[in-house]
């Protein structure tokens, strides 16, 4: 599959590289070139050596999104620190690319509900964050 | 009317303050805390203090009932996302939203944002109706009803020159609504004349510009091309 991940940060990069090591092709995307070290930390090859692509673009820059491989994407990720930033481009993946599995990461609850019912994969870490402090809190 | 205006900069501020002048219910919304008190010290209960991405400020600021929601903060993607919500979420009829970057004009397009405005794009407008030698200016364009309105320069030597308005040959779905002429301007009839110089304002269905320019263009620019 090829995967196309935007936002390289925690998440995103560690994501990025479990794809890579299953075989996968993989293409991320950052609009901060040093973004670019989570690749390679703690990797005995660079993250280009080991056949990962890597682009610096503003998430929103079509031309980006194209360089990056997104016409070719099977799964496009948006993995951003800004849950604006994901869901228009997570849109624009799905309406303008027909990218086939679009996953977004947003972190407010309500909307990654009502955006899950528009058809996105949302994950929401509050959400989890939350279920999971209320079993422990709740705990007997 | 009830309005709903994101973002207390200066666009969304100046535009409250005129609404309510015009006697319209307004809440201005506003995330930045900074901005928010010097804004509430003018607007006092009109403006609210919290990020309008966020579904349940929209619904404090009674998102149910709003008639019209105006997106004008600095960032596109949550004049975007706030525009989608109220559109398609709370079923607000009408929408207007504010594009920072015009490179940025497709993605609203794509997402059905409409209206949406764009500052350089009104400028360059102004621009290209303050020099003519552009030919044709776009003065207004209802996407959604798929009608436009353009101003051309009727050409010396033109086909239009000289005619009259039943006589220039237009397509279907294009008709000429107005004249302007030594600094006025008139509604034409079918018997009025067109002459070189005037400025002529259409009404059409887009994409008929390269069916109705020609017939403007002077003489010698047509047969060159």
């Amino acid at each position: 599959m090829f995967i196309l991940i935007v936002g390289a940060g925690r998440v995103g990069s560690a994501v990025a590289r479990r794809a890579l090591e299953s075989g996968h092709t993989v293409s991320v995307l950052d609009s901060d070139p040093l973004s670019h070290e989570r690749l390679d930390k703690d990797q005995t090859t660079t993250w280009e050596d080991a056949g990962g692509r890597f682009t610096v673009s503003t998430a929103l820059e079509i031309d980006g999104l194209i360089e990056a491989g997104i016409e070719k994407a099977d799964v496009f990720m948006a993995a951003t620190s800004g849950d604006n930033t994901n869901l228009v481009i997570s849109q624009i993946a799905q309406r303008r690319f027909d990218v086939p599995r679009i996953v977004v990461r947003v972190a407010d609850p309500a909307r990654a509900a009502w955006y899950a019912e528009q058809g996105l994969i949302t994950i929401c870490p509050t959400q989890k964050a939350i279920d999971m402090a209320e079993q422990v809190v709740l705990a007997d | 009317m009830y309005v709903i205006i994101v973002g207390a900069g200066k666009v969304g501020w100046n535009l409250s303050r005129e609404l309510i002048v015009r006697d319209q219910e307004v809440t201005l919304i506003e995330s930045d805390h900074r901005r928010y008190r010097i804004v509430e010290e003018e607007l006092e209960h009109v403006v609210q203090y919290g990020d309008a991405t966020e579904m349940w400020v929209l619904e404090r600021a009674g998102i149910q009932r709003a008639d019209l929601v105006i997106a004008v903060t600095g960032d596109d993607e949550d004049n975007i996302l706030i525009c989608q919500v109220a559109k398609e979420k709370y079923g607000c009829k009408r929408i207007v939203a504010r594009v920072n970057n015009p490179r940025n004009l497709d993605h609203f397009k794509l997402l059905g944002i409409q209206p949406a405005v764009s500052a350089t794009d009104l400028i360059l407008r102004l621009i290209e109706h303050e020099v003519p030698e552009y030919g044709l200016v776009q003065l207004l364009a209802l996407e959604e009803e798929q009608l436009e309105i353009i101003e051309i320069e009727v050409g010396e030597g033109s086909e239009a020159a000289g005619s009259m308005v039943r006589d220039v040959p237009l397509p279907d779905g294009s008709l000429i609504i107005s004249v302007l002429r030594d600094g006025a301007g008139f509604v034409p009839k079918a018997d009025s004349s067109i002459r070189a110089g005037d400025q002529v304002l259409l009404i059409l269905n887009p994409g008929l510009e390269d069916e109705i320019t020609p017939r403007f263009a002077p003489s010698e620019v047509e047969s060159s091309a």
